[in-house]
């Protein structure tokens, strides 16, 4: 059975319930998904497949993909991924692989690129509180104390200070599946995932856990 | 953008009348209570009404033993049964917060009327 799907953040909207409770919603657009390549144990040391996704103008696809992709039949991809498989003899080349997959109320786990904040302060970054805002006060949105005086005479490593922030690949695990369309290549999802609108996310079942 | 937007389409409330600050109106909300089911009924002027699509919420006030209420309805939540126009009243702001310092005489609102 395949174990993920790659797809693309279209953005975020609510359902009401039968109830009238609101459910904020992810919608993501995954696939159509198409095997490109097969990676088994025998050939490559490990299970996978390769799927690729999203479309490409044939003018920026190199000679190399080309080639690569010919051996599928297929023509040109945005983005190629793997994802992992148990068994891959039951899949082909040129297979179209479904959000069928998944159920509805299944966890999941959602990978994606986060937004980038460039260089950030300790608060954005880290969620310090700052300090006082009136009374006085200069220290607003300083880290405040970094460590001792002279035991131990150096910073400890790994103390959160101010940095690059954002633009990092980021995964979400226990999210749940709130609806699937498969004609429309649809998954929703309950709460947000990281990236943007239109950034390349991948679905997958969990790796530990239920 | 397009896929989203027909999502909610297909979740919105279009049955609801068209309604805007101003109007008196009265909810019918359903409320569950273990088992049952039944409609209660809120009456009272919309003050305002915010945001678009499935975010879109109003806001009834009415004054009950004196005391202002007010209570902010989902425009497309699926509790809200029907939405009754009482009367459509004659304002002209879109959101009618002055409302709330009124009381008496000055808080009556004038009805529209169509020439």
């Amino acid at each position: 059975m395949c174990k993920g799907l790659i797809g693309k953040k279209l953005g975020m909207t609510g359902i009401y319930t039968p109830e009238g409770e609101r459910v904020p919603v992810t919608v993501l657009q995954v696939g159509p998904c198409v095997i490109t390549q097969i990676k088994t144990v025998a050939t490559d040391g490990y299970n996978a497949l390769q799927l690729g996704f999203g479309e490409q103008k044939a003018s920026r696809i190199n000679k190399p993909i080309e080639g690569h992709l010919k051996k599928s039949g297929q023509e040109g991809f945005a983005f190629l991924r793997e994802v992992s498989v148990d068994n891959p003899d039951e899949f082909s080349l040129g297979q179209t692989i479904s959000p069928d997959m998944f159920k509805v109320g299944e966890r999941v786990e959602v990978t994606g690129r986060s937004k980038g904040r460039g260089f950030a302060g300790v608060i954005k970054r880290h969620g310090f509180h700052g300090g006082k805002k009136t009374h006085g006060s200069h220290s607003h949105r300083i880290p405040g104390s970094i460590g001792c005086s002279a035991t131990p005479a150096k910073v400890i490593k790994g103390k959160k200070m101010p940095g690059h922030f954002g633009n990092e690949r980021n995964t979400v695990r226990n999210l749940e599946i709130v609806d699937i369309r498969p004609e429309q290549n649809l998954i929703m999802i309950k709460g947000a995932v990281p990236g943007s609108k239109s950034g390349l996310v991948s679905i997958n079942k969990l790796k530990f856990g239920k | 953008m397009e896929t989203i937007d027909q999502l909610e389409r297909e979740n919105m409330r279009l049955d609801l009348p068209n309604f805007v600050a101003g109007d008196t109106v009265k909810v019918h909300v359903k409320i569950k209570e273990g088992e049952k089911e039944r409609i209660q009924a809120f009456q009272g002027v919309c003050i305002s009404k915010r945001g678009g699509r499935m975010n879109a919420t109003f806001t009834v006030r009415k004054v009950s033993y004196g005391i202002g209420v007010e209570r902010i309805f989902p425009l497309h939540s699926p509790v809200i049964d029907k939405v009754e126009i009482v009367t459509r009243g004659r304002v002209r702001r879109a959101k009618i917060y002055y409302l709330r310092k009124l009381r008496g005489k000055a808080a009556r609102i004038k009805e529209r009327r169509y020439t």
